[in-house]
């Protein structure tokens, strides 16, 4: 009988002799904290002797350890950066920072794409129309089950460099130009008084807050509804139009023109850029949209039905029951998405995106040689990422969380 | 209530015969009613019907041009996949696929650089892989014991054999084994006497272990007169089916392991698990692959060399057994707490209830997840090209140098081969698991 299995040769033998005491490692106390002090013991070893190993590796190689190398110039160049960075003077900790904020930057507009395209796949994946959902369906399954890598190289190697040379640029108009070097947009220039339209933004802001706010209360205390939504957006966008109107229209575009090498002018979008933000916003939006529609199905039938009997109508069925709902079980496999996708950034260093990885765990790596210390502050940098949104995400959990009993 | 029929007596507007059944409407049923009903229910849904079908037209037609119709499916070199202004055969203006291409490279984008003389080795542990998978994957074929003894025991022996070419130096192995062994005897025979039991069957397990493990290494050391195989000339799909094979097997155990040990309640054990998990799972996989490649030699004492593959594959494994935890994890949670009083009232121990009771049932609830998380170990083997190993995707991509086949329709053609290839696998994979998914659904869902 497999009840009676002796295979650990320690389960106690049956038997009408048996001591009534029970054997010393019979008990479940003892053998568990032998069973740790066993692991604790294995664990302590392999990271003394590994970091032994790594002192006398370290020091046989000649490489001095230590941080002192953030504060050495890097002097190579950097393709894209949001801060002020030179070749010629800046620092390994300033690539660093570059780094970081590439990676938020794709990392951002990446979220927001995905968001938008995954938001509308996984509706259209419910449709009733066939061909709308099967399409859908079609986009999700082969997204899906190609690597995101090939799919960044596709865009790359094999779109992008599709694209016509410089001289040749396609002509937006007024909305730039795109050739093989990348996307060439026009360039706000703030004139005198911009600042006052900024200024007309916030406040418009915050009066749309406080509208919000009273007719909340009003709706609680008597039970009459405010069109909060509308006087707010006419308040938000039409301060500041007003604001811009009087100043003067202080605003005007530095626009790319065509150059013999290379537009010049204007904003410049590098083309590895593009080709990241694309492969990574497209390839996260199939997960999105499984789980948008997952969201949407959890959602059970009665809900809706409930609700139009108490009298909502159809919108205020879906704004007030259905995408609440939907949303408690959406939002925490979506924000695990959106870490994904930070994640998954990384990927640029295939392509040379100057990003944290491909900078500074690369490049800056390659220079230094200072393996120990940039990977871990990169490894670090990643954790931090993932436990500020593991954070948000527990704390999410706990607020929408059904109270039972 | 009976059954008369009504009497109906001169009440002329009262029907006393059944109308003869009537096809429905046509316009609700045949082509035309699937049509009404699922393509133009209203004005805005034939609007979207349309939008879409322009947008197929818009996408498949030119990808059957390129791909198909004005593709070479012939050639030598470069010139009959370049138009006459860049210097080859096709008439200006030409956009094609190059399937000669793909071709000519066949043999590298299976190989890499493993010898012309030696790819039967490779050839054989395929057949020996997908020989013993398939039996295993079909329910209803016979064997299944002596099927996963092969595909645990023998096929991984084998598999290493063929393809490095065997004859390890294992001379110095067998003392440290011998020592390990009387230890572990030792200790085995400690842990008896300790508990008061029996301490025969534990020592035999022990000597049989130790006996196999013998075995083993002499099995390793044996010359069978095959040429050495270098892993640095693995490349292609060989190497993305042996790091995506190993990674596979290794991270299903290490990630049970790991999801029982977070779930367990002894407070050293859960920490070291959860620190574990959470570190794996919040790097990208990139990072990992930097470490293994430049921070794990460091680790090592001075002398030992680890193999550029086999650091990745140690990589790949780790990165991938913590996301498998998490989802055994899921299962193990789902499972209704009566599973485990109702093993601990039977008088189980603790591996007796995972082995029999737990793990089966937990395991079967997260079938979808594991093969999620195959499919996504599967897809991430391509990282491996960034740390200068030739996978499947990083033979494609070095082909790309070759002056003797550049052209500008070259990439395009390499990737879509990438893509059916990498689509078969992982979209072959999804399906299997949710043809699983419904044979074993015990009537657990609703």
């Amino acid at each position: 009988m497999a009840v009676t299995d002796t295979a650990s040769g320690r389960s106690a033998s049956g038997g009408g002799d048996a001591p009534p005491k029970v054997a010393l490692l019979n008990n479940p106390r003892v053998r568990s904290w032998l069973f740790q002090g066993v692991l604790a013991v294995i664990v302590a070893y392999l990271a003394y002797s590994g970091w032994m190993n790594m002192n006398a590796n370290l020091q046989a190689a000649g490489v001095a350890s230590g941080f002192g190398f953030l504060d050495e110039n890097a002097g190579f160049s950097v393709a894209q950066s949001l801060i002020a960075y030179d070749q010629g003077s800046s620092s390994y900790g300033r690539v660093y920072v570059v780094g970081v904020l590439n990676t938020l930057v794709v990392a951002f507009f990446g979220i927001v794409l995905a968001t938008v395209i995954g938001f509308i796949v996984g509706i259209a994946r419910l449709s009733n129309n066939w061909i709308v959902s099967r399409l859908a369906t079609g986009y999700v399954e082969f997204m899906r089950n190609l690597p995101l890598l090939l799919q960044i190289f596709i865009w790359y190697f094999g779109v992008l460099r599709l694209l016509p040379q410089p001289r040749d640029s396609i002509d937006f108009g007024a909305l730039g130009l795109l050739n093989n070097r990348g996307y060439f947009a026009p360039k706000p220039v703030w004139g005198d008084g911009a600042a006052i339209t900024f200024y007309a933004l916030v406040a418009g802001l915050a009066i749309a807050y406080v509208i919000g706010r009273w007719a909340h209360r009003r709706q609680m205390k008597t039970g009459q509804p405010f069109p909060s939504f509308l006087v707010g957006l006419a308040v938000v966008v039409g301060l500041p139009l007003l604001a811009f109107l009087a100043t003067g229209s202080p605003l005007s575009w530095d626009m790319p023109e065509l150059g013999a090498f290379r537009p010049s002018g204007g904003m410049t979008v590098i083309p590895e850029f593009i080709a990241l933000l694309v492969a990574l916003s497209t390839y996260t939006a199939a997960f999105i949209a499984e789980i948008v529609r997952a969201g949407i199905l959890g959602v059970s039938k009665g809900q809706s039905e409930a609700a139009h009997s108490l009298g909502l109508r159809q919108g205020q069925n879906l704004r007030l029951v259905v995408i609440p709902q939907a949303l408690r079980i959406i939002i925490p496999p979506l924000t695990s998405q959106y870490l994904n996708l930070t994640k998954n950034s990384s990927l640029a260093v295939a392509i040379a995106y100057p990003e944290l990885t491909s900078v500074f765990a690369g490049t800056a790596l390659n220079q230094t040689g200072q393996a120990v210390e940039i990977i871990s502050i990169t490894m670090l940098t990643y954790l931090t990422f993932s436990l500020l949104t593991s954070a948000f995400m527990n704390w999410y959990n706990a607020r929408v969380a059904l109270v039972e009993r | 209530m009976s059954h008369t029929p009504i009497d109906h007596g001169d009440l002329a507007y009262v029907r006393d015969q059944m109308l003869a059944e009537q096809p429905a409407p046509r316009v609700s049923r045949g082509a035309i009613g699937w049509m009404r009903e699922h393509l133009f229910q209203s004005i805005p849904q034939t609007i979207l019907t349309l939008v879409c079908l322009y947008l197929l037209y818009l996408i498949i037609p030119p990808i059957v041009q390129f791909f198909l119709i004005d593709a070479v499916w012939t050639g030598e070199d470069r010139a009959a996949c370049a138009t006459q202004a860049q210097g080859g055969t096709q008439p200006d203006g030409w956009f094609g696929a190059c399937w000669a291409y793909v071709g000519a490279y066949a043999n590298q984008f299976i190989y890499g650089r493993y010898p012309d003389a030696a790819q039967w080795r490779v050839n054989v542990t395929g057949l020996l892989f997908f020989g013993g998978l398939t039996p295993l994957l079909i329910p209803a074929a016979p064997f299944k014991r002596q099927n996963i003894v092969f595909m645990v025991l023998v096929f991984p022996l084998a598999a290493l054999i063929l393809l490095t070419g065997g004859g390890f130096e294992t001379g110095g192995l067998y003392l440290p084994l011998a020592v390990v062994a009387v230890l572990a005897l030792a200790a085995t025979y400690a842990l008896a006497l300790g508990s008061r039991s029996d301490p025969r069957p534990g020592l035999i397990t022990t000597a049989t272990i130790f006996a196999g493990l013998f075995a083993v290494v002499a099995l390793l050391g044996v010359d069978f007169g095959l040429e050495r195989v270098q892993t640095a000339q693995w490349g292609g799909l060989l190497v993305t089916l042996v790091i995506a094979v190993t990674g596979i097997a290794a991270s299903l155990p290490i990630g049970i392991a790991l999801a029982l040990g977070r779930r367990s309640h002894m407070p050293i054990v859960r920490f070291v698990c959860v620190v574990f998990i959470e570190f794996w799972r919040g790097v990208p996989l990139i990072t990992v692959l930097f470490m293994s490649s430049v921070m794990l030699p460091l680790f090592l004492p001075e002398g030992v060399t680890f193999d550029k593959l086999l650091r990745a594959l140690v990589g790949v494994a780790l990165f991938a057994s913590a996301y498998m935890a998490e989802v055994v994890r899921g299962g193990l949670q789902a499972l209704p707490k009566g599973q485990y009083e109702g093993a601990m009232a039977l008088g189980l121990n603790w591996s007796q209830m995972m082995r029999m009771i737990i793990l089966p049932q937990a395991l079967k609830m997260v079938i979808p997840g594991i093969v999620n998380t195959f499919i996504g170990l599967f897809k991430d083997t391509t990282l491996v090209l960034i740390i200068g190993l030739f996978d499947f995707l990083g033979q494609i991509q070095s082909s790309f140098s070759d002056p003797s086949w550049a052209s500008p329709v070259q990439s395009l053609t390499g990737y879509f081969f990438a893509c059916i290839v990498f689509f078969l696998f992982c979209f072959g994979m999804s399906r299997y698991s949710m043809y699983m998914e419904e044979r074993l659904d015990t009537g657990r869902k609703s």
